[in-house]
């Protein structure tokens, strides 16, 4: 009846584990009884679950990220802890089929159920409005790609208590992710959590392509598009191409695990070295998905801190693009060391080091924006400059490790694990945290509290330092990745040192949690009430703060690249119409809701082998998209007189 | 408030550095005992220095260009169009043209050298060795000598070891990092490695690709001696009462943590080869060499 699901899937021997079952139970038992308790529901309700509304799917998955963020870094936290004292005869605290299963949860979730949400959110609230739109080409199918995502993680959350979370890390390499070495729910959650909200990111690129290409405003020619919106272009082609392929990477593996099929096991014909490629032909494109985002965001952030124009703003476009065909080039870098031939090996190793090139030219660019600008140290920007120095340094050991021979001694070695965190965090987590806090004000109509914010950066930059510099360190000194315990004394202390780092981040992390409560208590002296909080360049800030459904009450007419600035310089910027027309928006629907529930049954179904429930979600999957498909009144009409009073309710418009 | 960040920053990347006075031979990438690790050193410190030329000038420009133009500084000249400059344009992709240029040549040159397929160049007759990776622990046969250990290894220093390696369980990476390059090890497959030590020595010989709940428990003892104490060693093997037939190694291979030293005086005909073609449906039954199984890693 419930298949492989019984009271003893949930691990009541261990104690951590409960508790932190028990802690996130309880935090969301709070949540729902707060929001009982102010009578919010009919609000989440209309506002917020069935909504279709880009900017507040935005915010959803931007909540949603920063959740995730809390439970992936816990996972780091819990394994530099153990790490740091793990050593000869002491066990740790964390058996080692605990801490497998925590490493491999910490890079599924940053990766995929955070970085991928975090991007998703910021695209969502920002580039409808950077390119002078009022909505995306397909909102429906943006709400759908939202709740995907949340089935996905919630699967993610759900493996904690119920079950286990799988132990092959998040590349899930076969034939360890086989039936034959992982016979239990683990990988099982992990390939229906990643299919789930797969589905979703390859909407989202679809939808967010169409909409670059074919919304934008008059007179937003291609070569006048900010720099983030570029990015997001780019970005969304790299998933269209990619995604596909670890679908079908984790469908074959499905097949092997639930049909006894031997596409990637060591017996019976199965080749698992085609897993691993068709693993990293998506998962290198993955990486450059999550931080020609973060790229976008900086361009943004230099040119209206620096206020300046971006310095060569052909060549970023013209490098991003070298990026994104570059990506697709270089997948093997990932396994030199499994017996590929010299020039196999010549080949990729040319191609990843010619990536370095085009994003050098970036790097370059972002400086001279800089040089002879007025720089102005906002919080977006000193996530910047941590950026700006730090990535260099990941770059450079970037490069190393491209060199076959080298990569020889350093494949898998904390040394690994150290150049691809000095990408992803000065790389994505600081563009991230830029992103955030410059577009904070725009989504939310008030501004977040600098000091925090300042603060936080300055502990993740220092935290970085001190938990990843000891890293490269214990990479030449031959530590393996992975090790849930070791006997050589002489690398405890650097683990000692990565775990203050890790503390430091912590207090980071508690650093931007305090500036959103404190933000939030001082909200009314705080509100962003022209729109334009930074003297911004770009046409979002056009919109009120936070902008009205419709974005735009009159659509404007680009004339130049900084569309906004332009504008302003020309004192057209908040030029009032004389009458304002009707405005057709897309109506609230619970099917992108209805969607993300079911998608979440079937995944939890497969996984538990509850085959009629798997049925069941599937065929309410099915009925979904025919209720919706046969919908056909799914706009409704805002009359010009009520855009009208919105306009009007508006508080100051900014200087021009 | 910067100043003082600036200080606690530079405090704690010296505290980082601190443990790196303690001992510099734990650092054994860059204190390798063989001519591949020799190499390979050598390229990490080349290509580390090359990046060094346009690392170091970004992150000064880092620091230097928004203070010297920070909005308080009212003396320092404001160009808010300025764009554009062909000279900068230019230099910012030729100087990272020609440093992976020579990065790309130094790679290409010794990729082929380095190849671990490659046999080391010596007039000393190399050492034949087998590995099999298990749950959780390296088997090590010689079958020149018709010998076999568990969990250590010992060879003649001074003397090419050419090693076969596959996998009797998941994929794994056979890796001793004083002396050079790892390489995968897997199931139905056989991959090569060439590594030499140039001295006698104790080395740690190690797992280097995740592969389950015993995985940290597979390092092994990689032991350089003399050509004498080689033999005389061989000798003391051969008169162990284990002998590694196909009962035993599979009583060998049954998933399990141990640490201690398992000598095998005899070994099973072809049994290398039985272990990659059981799992290949086509040549079970046979006794053909691995070569044939996956002829792109034979050679």
């Amino acid at each position: 009846m419930f298949g492989k699901l019984s009271l003893s899937a949930i691990p009541y021997h261990d104690p951590i584990v409960m508790g932190a079952v028990y802690g996130s139970l309880l935090a969301g038992m709070g949540v729902i009884a707060l929001i009982t308790y102010f009578k919010k529901w009919p609000y989440l309700w209309t506002e917020w679950l069935t909504t279709v509304d880009h900017k507040k799917i935005g915010i959803m998955y931007i909540i949603l990220a920063m959740i995730m963020l809390l439970r992936g870094f816990s996972d780091a936290i819990m394994m530099r802890a153990h790490q740091a004292i793990a050593v000869g005869a002491s066990p740790g605290f964390l058996p080692p089929d605990h801490f497998n299963q925590i490493f491999s949860a910490h890079g599924t979730i940053m990766i995929l159920f955070m970085a991928m949400p975090f991007f998703s959110g910021l695209m969502n609230i920002v580039v409808p409005q950077q390119i002078g739109a009022r909505d995306v080409a397909f909102p429906f199918l943006n709400a759908v790609s939202l709740w995907l995502s949340v089935a996905g993680a919630m699967l993610v959350m759900v493996s904690l208590g119920v079950g286990e979370f799988s132990r092959a890390g998040w590349s899930g390499y076969t034939p360890l992710s086989e039936m034959a070495y992982s016979p239990d729910t683990g990988v099982d959650y992990w390939i229906w959590s990643i299919q789930i909200s797969g589905a979703g990111t390859l909407l989202t690129g679809i939808n967010f392509l169409v909409t670059t290409l074919k919304m934008r405003a008059p007179g937003m020619t291609l070569m006048r598009m900010p720099l983030f919106t570029w990015t997001t272009v780019f970005t969304n082609v790299l998933i269209i191409f990619a995604f596909p392929i670890l679908t079908v990477a984790l469908a074959l593996l499905s097949l092997d695990r639930y049909c006894g099929m031997h596409f990637f096991t060591n017996d019976m014909g199965g080749n698992t070295m085609m897993y691993i490629n068709l693993f990293w032909t998506w998962g290198h494109p993955e990486v450059y998905i999550v931080i020609l985002p973060a790229f976008g965001i900086f361009s943004e952030v230099v040119a209206t801190f620096s206020r300046k124009k971006l310095f060569g703003y052909g060549s970023l476009v013209y490098a991003t693009a070298a990026i994104m065909f570059l990506s697709f080039s270089v997948w093997v870098h990932h396994f030199f060391t499994m017996g590929t031939s010299a020039n196999v090996n010549i080949f990729f190793g040319i191609s990843t080091m010619l990536i370095a090139i085009p994003t050098g030219v970036k790097v370059f660019n972002w400086l001279f924006t800089m040089y002879r600008g007025r720089v102005r140290f906002t919080s977006p920007l000193l996530w910047t400059l941590g950026f700006l120095t730090t990535f260099a340094v990941g770059g450079l050991t970037g490069v190393l490790l491209s060199m076959p021979p080298a990569d020889y001694v350093l494949h898998n070695s904390l040394f690994l694990i150290a150049h691809f965190h000095n990408m992803l965090v000065p790389g994505v987590l600081f563009g991230f945290m830029a992103g955030y806090a410059y577009w904070f004000p725009k989504a939310i109509g008030f501004r977040l509290n600098e000091t925090w914010g300042k603060l936080s950066f300055w502990f993740w930059l220092s935290g970085f330092y001190l938990a990843f510099i000891p890293l490269y360190i214990l990479g030449f000194m031959g530590m393996p990745r992975r090790m849930q315990h070791f006997d050589n004394p002489a690398w405890q202390p650097y683990l000692i040192v990565a775990a203050l780092g890790t503390l430091l981040i912590l207090f980071g992390i508690g650093c931007t949690l305090m500036q959103l409560f404190v933000s939030i208590r001082q909200r009314q002296a705080n509100r962003d009430l022209t729109g334009d909080p930074w003297d911004g360049r770009t046409l979002e800030w056009l919109t009120a703060s936070p902008p009205a459904a419709y974005n735009f009450a009159v659509i404007p007419t680009v004339h130049d690249r900084d569309a906004f600035w332009d504008m302003k310089q020309n004192g057209t910027a908040y030029q009032k119409p004389d009458r304002y027309e009707d405005i057709e928006m897309p109506k609230n629907t619970v099917w992108g809701l209805a969607i993300g529930v079911f998608s979440f049954l079937f995944g939890f179904a497969m996984i538990w082998y509850i085959w009629w429930l798997a049925g069941l979600s599937f065929l309410g999957l099915i009925a979904v998209v025919i209720a919706r498909a046969s919908n056909d009144d799914t706009f409704e009409i805002i009359p010009a007189a009520e855009v009208a009073r919105i306009e009007g309710l508006r508080p100051q418009k900014g200087t021009a | 408030m910067k100043r003082k960040f600036g200080f606690l920053f530079a405090m704690l990347t010296l505290l980082c550095v601190v443990p790196l006075l303690s001992g510099c031979n734990e650092l054994i990438l860059f204190n390798p005992k063989g001519p591949i690790g020799e190499s390979e050193k050598v390229i990490i410190l080349v290509s580390f220095v090359l990046m060094l030329l346009v690392v170091i000038p970004v992150i000064v420009m880092s620091i230097w260009f928004p203070l010297k133009y920070r909005e308080s500084n009212t003396k320092a000249h404001y160009d808010p169009n300025w764009s554009y400059s062909k000279k900068i344009e230019i230099a910012m992709w030729l100087i990272p043209i020609i440093i992976v240029s020579i990065l790309s040549t130094i790679l290409w040159i010794e990729t082929h050298r380095l190849d671990p397929y490659k046999p080391i160049q010596s007039d000393v007759k190399p050492l034949d060795v087998e590995v099999v990776s298990l749950d959780w622990k390296w088997l090590f046969i010689y079958p020149e000598q018709n010998i076999a250990v568990v969990n250590q290894f010992v060879f003649p220093a001074k003397t090419p070891l050419s090693f076969k390696i596959t996998s009797d369980t998941v994929m794994t990476s056979f890796f001793i990092p004083q002396l050079g390059s790892q390489i995968y090890a897997m199931a139905g497959m056989q991959t090569r490695l060439h590594l030499l030590a140039d001295e006698q020595g104790d080395y740690t010989g190690q797992n280097q690709q995740f592969s389950g709940s015993g995985f940290p428990d597979m390092s092994f003892n990689a032991k350089a001696t003399s050509q004498e104490s080689f033999d005389s060693w061989v000798q003391q093997v051969k008169k162990s009462p284990d002998k590694l037939d196909t009962a035993r190694f599979e009583e060998l291979r049954k998933p399990g943590v141990s640490t201690s030293v398992i000598h095998f005086s005899s070994i099973e005909p072809g049994l290398f080869e039985k272990i990659i073609n059981k799992y290949d449906p086509l040549t079970r039954s046979s006794n053909t060499t691995g070569n044939t199984a996956h002829p792109a890693h034979g050679k």
